[in-house]
């Protein structure tokens, strides 16, 4: 609905507008590393203010300082003009400062009213919790911010976009006028994030500061009204979003020309590579998740599945990695049929699979970035004799070009995974998987929550892989990613295949059909 | 067969009902111990330790000033100091929770022993005068009732204590904002530090509460039940504790359940001797009597999100 555009100059965050938020020198070092350097962050009463930079630019820690959860080496802190001691998040609580995080910080098994009043529960006769003095409140806020929600229900049920929203009554509910909002976007849906845009104006309008971190670019000009640009631990600049371009802000993230465009030519598709006929997939709680879908996917070729998240793409990448079981159905890669074999055969016929939740499933932590170069093909000859001893020598010369070749920075191979930012956690899968040629390549969320640098490096990555005979399925929750990389775009819509689109298809058809419509229409 | 028929013969006799129920209040106290500490995110496996140290604890306060409630309350803060270690290790030094709970139960068991030969040499001096230990309370009129007099209203005063314990424990884990608070603090930590919540103090506490619970336990065996203390008596009370509050899906009535099978279970095996059955062979039976209630009603368990894990804020 009420995504209207901003006249220039109609807000009230002019220049005349006192301070909010004032950071001075803050210098916060981690062994061996400086977080922020000397970092000086200014914001203004009732401006949405967006903090940007690549993955350890040190926007996190810098609001988790301001927050009390990390205390800075050096510097000083002012909270509407007055010097603050920030000790703790009470601290921050008590200064009208309240943090959305990136990874939410709601208790699944409680409800959402428990979660939003945890820390400031209203009691009855001493210690009582008052569940409906809580939902009494929650109503007040809620219809106040035009935030409905039902207070009873258990947190975990909740859709993605619905525990943001917790999340941020949980901040109001605290009474926050300064609201930090950490990556809000990263796990939403084109849609969801226009409504957490639409519910941000309605904050700003009521008086509120928000500070946004963010890195998708396109949103920041969107929706902010200034930006501050980090780069490895020191501000490069801020500057009035009205005045500025997604060129220049990548700019200055990155530190050089950033190409924001997939450069890449019209696809020569081969043979079929990869072939599912009529494949049924259940989810977790035994329900189908996947249903009767069949799709082609040839050599050369990046096929795009689009969807809503909890459509059923987790499920499907699982089934055909095999990791999942398949309840009917039929997979094949090439003419080999791979239907229930499990990872390791489903492996050694040619698919490569660089699964979603890199830290959960696609990395061992603790492991060394060479051991986890070498995953999935610890028996091969050139690993292991005969299967059993492993060949550390040939691991280490193995993992250093793939090192070298995909740019992951690393003091070392013998590093642990768990050491490396997220963007390069995601090279050293990318790495992996790539660095063996997989006949097909299954890429799910490739680069989720890498920074633009990354992004664009992993991206020529999947092209080139293309190019060179490779059959790519793509699933991403990133529209733009899946438009610019994709040469045929399947829609997923709880668990079918709703329709085949073209690359050029846009935005908002792909958003209707993701979430159910549109199908009748005539294809363009 | 006949042994089966003797067995549920014993069923319909109070005496069996009543001394499930004074075992598996036994039972009880730890397994509430365990629940908050669990729940508050603290892997607990020291009950047996702790309790432990509160029957010898209990015992020797008790001869030294002949006070059973004395003796019970120093036995309670003995565990609540045991407890207090694994405090110390596992929340501020953030080690292995396991290893923290196993080491203190060997220590408890070492030191224990050690004091008691110190004291006695095992001269049988370790004996409190019956006049000296938890008394039975025999409720008036009511212990009258046919059957269910005997069983509910002729019971050791820890027994009432156990059961006012488990439903208190109860309403303040579920219905108060301090038990929503050790409950989210066992789920996810940084929720509730964000939350403004300290996560430290509500560790400590429910770690305390675990080993006070667990040395009232230990009160009950050696003063309540028996009169003596003997050197590992608890013989694993402990850990029936622990699996019984696993088996009760870290809830305080899910716990008393438990407890009760494991009770009945003991209570068949005290009748060892007119049943004609090896009793080693009966011996197993609280834990056939679990698996069998587990797999057969309980299904999935599901222990606190953050249970074992310990916190460290601030970390991306």
């Amino acid at each position: 609905m009420s995504t209207e555009i901003r006249e220039k100059g109609a807000w009230p965050a002019s220049e005349q507008q006192p301070l909010a938020v004032e950071m001075r020198e803050i210098t916060k070092t981690w062994p061996g590393v400086v977080a922020d350097d000397r970092v000086h962050f200014d914001v203004r009463k009732g401006e949405i203010h967006a903090l940007i930079g690549e993955n350890g630019a040190g926007k996190s820690t810098l609001m988790n300082i301001l927050y009390g959860l990390l205390h800075a080496d050096s510097g000083t802190i002012s909270i509407n003009g007055q010097p603050a001691q920030i000790r703790g998040p009470r601290d921050a609580i008590a200064l009208g400062i309240g943090m959305v995080h990136q990874h939410f910080m709601l208790i699944p098994v409680l409800t959402v009213g428990e979660n939003i009043v945890l820390g400031r529960e209203p009691v009855t006769n001493g210690d009582f919790y008052d569940r409906s003095g809580a939902s009494q409140r929650i109503h007040d806020i809620s219809s106040r911010y035009g935030l409905s929600i039902d207070p009873n229900t258990r947190t975990g049920d909740l859709p993605v976009g619905l525990q943001q929203r917790v999340e941020i009554l949980k901040v109001l509910y605290r009474g926050a006028d300064i609201l930090i909002l950490d990556e809000p976007t990263g796990v939403l849906t084109p849609q969801e994030t226009q409504d957490l845009f639409v519910v941000l104006r309605e904050l700003v309008k009521q008086g509120k500061t928000i500070i946004f971190i963010s890195h998708k670019l396109r949103e920041v000009l969107e929706i902010s009204d200034r930006v501050t640009v980090l780069r490895r631990g020191k501000v490069i600049g801020t500057v009035p979003t009205k005045e500025t371009s997604e060129e220049q802000l990548a700019r200055m993230m990155v530190g050089r020309d950033v190409l924001l465009r997939v450069d890449k030519q019209p696809a020569k598709p081969g043979q079929v590579a990869l072939r599912v006929e009529h494949l049924n997939v259940k989810n977790e709680r035994d329900l189908p998740a996947v249903r009767d879908l069949s799709l082609e996917l040839r050599s050369g070729e990046i096929l795009g599945i689009a969807g809503v998240e909890g459509n059923g793409q987790s499920e499907l990448v699982e089934a055909l990695a095999g990791t999942r079981p398949v309840a009917s159905g039929h997979i094949w890669v090439g003419d080999k049929e791979i239907t229930n074999s499990g990872a390791r055969k489903t492996r050694k016929a040619g698919m490569g699979h660089i699964p979603e939740d890199r830290r959960g499933t696609g990395l061992v932590l603790n492991y060394s970035i060479a051991d986890n170069m070498i995953f999935g093909r610890q028996r091969d000859t050139a690993f292991s004799w005969r299967g059993f001893v492993l060949l550390l020598s040939s691991i280490f010369s193995w993992a250093k070009r793939l090192i070298a070749q995909y740019d992951v920075r690393t003091p070392s191979a013998e590093t642990p995974a768990r050491a490396l930012s997220g963007g390069n956690q995601q090279k050293v899968i990318v790495a992996r998987e790539l660095g063996s040629q997989p006949r097909v390549l299954l890429a799910s969320q490739p680069t989720r929550g890498v920074d633009i640098g990354a992004i664009e490096f992993i991206h020529r990555q999947l092209v080139a892989q293309r190019d060179t005979g490779a059959a790519i399925l793509l699933v991403s929750a990133e529209l733009e990613e899946i438009r610019s990389l994709s040469d045929r775009i399947a829609v997923l819509y709880e668990g079918q295949i709703v329709s085949m689109e073209s690359p050029e298809v846009s935005e908002e058809r792909l958003g209707l059909l993701m979430t159910g419509g549109g199908t009748r229409t005539a294809q363009g | 067969m006949n042994a089966v028929l003797q067995i549920l013969g014993l069923f319909f006799t109070a005496g069996l009902w009543q001394l499930a129920l004074e075992l598996g209040a036994l039972l009880l106290l730890p397994a509430l111990g365990g629940t908050i500490s669990e729940r508050s995110g603290v892997v607990n496996i020291a009950m047996e330790g702790m309790m432990l140290t509160g029957a010898f604890t209990a015992v020797v306060t008790d001869l030294v000033w002949h006070n059973a409630l004395l003796a019970t309350l120093a036995a309670a803060i003995s565990g609540g100091l045991m407890a207090l270690i694994h405090a110390v290790v596992s929340i501020r030094f953030r080690a292995d929770q396991i290893i923290s709970g196993f080491a203190i139960n060997i220590f408890a068991f070492g030191l224990t022993t050690f004091l008691i030969d110190k004291m006695t040499n095992f001269q049988g001096a370790a004996h409190v005068p019956q006049a000296y230990t938890l008394p039975v309370i025999t409720v008036p009129v009511l212990s009258n009732i046919p059957f269910l007099g005997q069983v509910l209203f002729q019971q050791n005063i820890m027994v009432y204590v156990a059961l006012a314990l488990l439903v208190g424990m109860n309403i303040m884990l579920f219905r108060t904002r301090l038990g929503l608070r050790i409950r989210a603090v066992g789920e996810h930590p940084q929720a509730a530090d964000t939350a403004g919540i300290n996560v430290y103090t509500l560790r400590y506490g429910a770690v305390i509460a675990s080993g006070l619970l667990s040395g009232l336990g230990g009160a009950f065996l050696s003063i309540g039940i028996n009169n003596v203390f003997l050197p590992n008596m608890t013989d694993g009370a402990g850990y029936i504790a622990l699996a019984a509050m696993i088996f009760g899906k870290w809830k305080p009535f899910g716990a008393f359940v438990a407890c009760m099978i494991f009770g009945i279970g003991e209570a068949i095996y005290a009748n060892n001797s007119t049943i004609h059955i090896s009793q080693y062979l009966l011996n197993t039976l609280p834990y056939i009597l679990t698996i069998v209630v587990l797999a057969a009603f309980v299904g999935k368990s599901a222990a606190p999100a953050a249970d074992g894990l310990p916190y460290e804020p601030g970390v991306e």
